[in-house]
């Protein structure tokens, strides 16, 4: 099952002379559990996919199906987004934005918090999620006193909190040296495998192309299939 | 999980040293409020403390808080004779500067009719009422004159044998109380020389009489008709306590009353727009943190409660730094300051309503910053 389909985004901005067409016709599915990844250079249309498939903006005409629900027809959105990216996307970002008044667990309840869930389920659901994640004595540290690595966790903990049916990440490898860039895209194919998430990653690094199941590389607003360099490697 | 406390929480010392300044602005509009009802209180003090029913006064004049006012003192056997009345007695007020001690002070002299009157019903806090007819004083402590000293008024030697407390003029000046025949001599009193180049030059010495006849009225008697009664006797004019009261209120107090309350009105726009300034500029710092919740889902409500939380809790740390300031530093103002439940109550209410306004700036700019912000690295 597909836990997001994207059918002929379009997307343009600007008008006559300095028109800029972001996304032409893009269609992109990926599976439960699948890890895929979104290669191009900056300007080719990227964040642009992304923020649609986040339904952080709108596309001109397409439609998307997250979790076997149309919700965005022809370019207009059938639900209500914000409800929806709470309780089935989660999100990563280069930086990991972790919330610097809150501590590390406190920065995985919020995710909790924003979906009513609250008091002692939600608490034991994020320590778990940290200690799946390695975190489990770092809980009570804010994060400043946190490695880059152990912020991206975080961050990680708190984009699956809800059980999201898809991960987007942006670059959240970008500010990783190659040793914890590696082990953060580790993290995301035992993610998506164990917990059967989709997980779509942007990504400059071609060093860790081997950890995708599927890689879409995007030009000039089109989105193609890409040759994985060790098809078969993340299997 | 309270967003707001925690954010506070984090730079708990850049909002307590905010709450603390802001704090100073909220005592000084408690202050004022404060003078004000202090103000009002002094001024009515007197009449109060007088207990009249009926206030007779020079014709066409409103009494001797509003202007100067002498009528013979034979009047107060006149008043006897209005039906309902039960006791009459004369009533003298002026303002006089002596010097003790080198110092010059400002006091608000009384006249009791002694022997009915020795200001027994006055609040003595140290001493005793007046007992000799002649160069006793009961004054109040703000006078700063002590029990036993004594105070060169007129051509007379006064001894302070009574100290009063709470007993203050319209003005603020320390009441009082001696007889009404000393206070008529003080009154009338001229240094010898000057005495002489009057009689010399024909003019008058200060005019016979008192300042006003007080009335009070046996239990049951009608006010309205002993007031009809004495209204009729063409020589004078004749007011209620009530109006004697409303008369000081708009003529002492009413123009204090409008300065203090623009001023008040000024602090708190000013005050209004620290906080707003403040609680804008803490929504500003936290634009990242607010796009992520947005692009995580969350409901208004959440951003809303996270800046009105904060907005209240630095309102509220306001108020009661300026709580506490009035309890330490309002005693040692010049002037009474009177900072009661009401009073109380309305700043409160008053720096919750400059929280709720303080809050909309901020608001309005937290419901502008776009999700997609988070992504912009």
């Amino acid at each position: 099952m597909h836990a997001i389909e994207a059918n002929g985004l379009w997307k343009t901005y600007g008008s006559g002379e300095t028109e800029v067409v972001a996304l032409r016709d893009v269609s992109l599915s990926v599976s439960r559990g699948e890890v895929s990844a979104l290669l191009g250079p900056s300007g080719s249309g990227k964040s642009t996919l992304l923020t649609a498939l986040g339904l952080l903006q709108m596309p001109d005409r397409g439609s998307i199906r997250i979790a076997g629900a149309d919700v965005v027809v022809d370019g207009r959105l059938r639900v209500d987004a914000a409800e929806l990216r709470r309780a089935r996307i989660g999100f990563v970002f280069q930086k990991a934005n972790l919330i610097p008044f809150l501590n590390a667990l406190d920065n995985v309840l919020v995710a909790f918090e924003i979906n009513g869930v609250r008091g002692a389920v939600a608490r034991r659901r994020a320590t778990d999620l940290l200690a799946y994640l390695g975190l489990e004595d770092r809980g009570h540290h804010m994060p400043e006193a946190l490695s880059g690595g152990q912020q991206q966790r975080v961050a990680i903990a708190r984009a699956l909190a809800m059980e999201p049916a898809l991960v987007l990440a942006d670059e959240p490898t970008a500010a990783l040296d190659s040793h914890r860039s590696r082990d953060v895209m580790g993290l995301f194919r035992h993610v998506a495998h164990e917990r059967g998430t989709a997980v779509i990653v942007v990504t400059h690094d071609h060093r860790a192309l081997d950890a995708f199941d599927s890689v879409h590389e995007m030009e000039d607003g089109v989105l193609r299939a890409a040759e994985q360099p060790h098809a078969g490697a993340a299997a | 999980m309270n967003l707001g406390a925690r954010d506070i929480g984090h730079q708990w010392q850049r909002f307590v040293a905010t709450g603390l300044g802001l704090g100073l602005l909220f005592t000084i509009v408690l202050a004022m409020g404060g003078i004000y009802r202090g103000m009002v209180e002094d001024a009515l003090v007197l009449v109060d403390t007088m207990g009249a029913d009926l206030w007779i006064v020079q014709r066409g004049t409103r009494g001797p808080f509003a202007e100067r006012s002498v009528i013979p003192e034979s009047l107060e056997v006149r008043a006897t004779a209005v039906p309902g009345v039960a006791s009459s007695r004369a009533f003298t007020t002026f303002t006089i500067q002596p010097v003790h001690r080198g110092r010059v002070l400002r006091l608000s002299l009384v006249g009791l009719s002694w022997p009915d009157d020795r200001g027994g019903s006055l609040a003595l806090e140290a001493g005793r009422a007046i007992r000799a007819p002649h160069e006793e004083i009961v004054v109040d402590r703000t006078l700063g004159v002590a029990l036993g000293e004594t105070i060169a008024l007129g051509d007379g030697s006064y001894r302070v044998v009574g100290i009063a407390r709470g007993l203050v003029s319209s003005g603020g000046d320390a009441l009082g109380f001696v007889t009404q025949r000393d206070a008529d001599a003080i009154q009338r009193y001229l240094p010898p020389e000057a005495l002489r180049v009057a009689r010399a030059s024909g003019m008058a010495t200060a005019p016979a009489g008192v300042s006003a006849v007080l009335v009070r009225l046996r239990p049951g008697a009608s006010v309205a008709a002993a007031k009809a009664h004495i209204a009729r006797w063409d020589d004078v004019s004749v007011f209620t306590t009530d109006e004697q009261k409303s008369f000081l209120l708009e003529g002492v107090v009413d123009k204090s009353r409008r300065q203090i309350g623009l001023f008040r009105a000024l602090l708190a726009i000013v005050s209004g727009i620290v906080v707003s300034l403040v609680i804008f500029n803490m929504t500003v710092a936290k634009s990242r943190e607010i796009a992520l919740l947005k692009l995580m889902g969350a409901r208004l409500r959440l951003l809303v409660g996270m800046i009105l939380q904060q907005s209240v809790a630095l309102s509220l740390l306001a108020y009661a730094v300026a709580l506490v300031l009035s309890r330490v530093a309002f005693p040692l103002f010049p002037r009474r300051v009177v900072v009661g439940p009401e009073e109380l109550a309305a700043s409160l209410a008053l720096s919750l309503a400059i929280a709720l306004f303080a809050s909309i700036a901020a608001i309005r700019r937290a419901l502008r910053i776009p999700a997609t912000t988070i992504l912009a690295g």
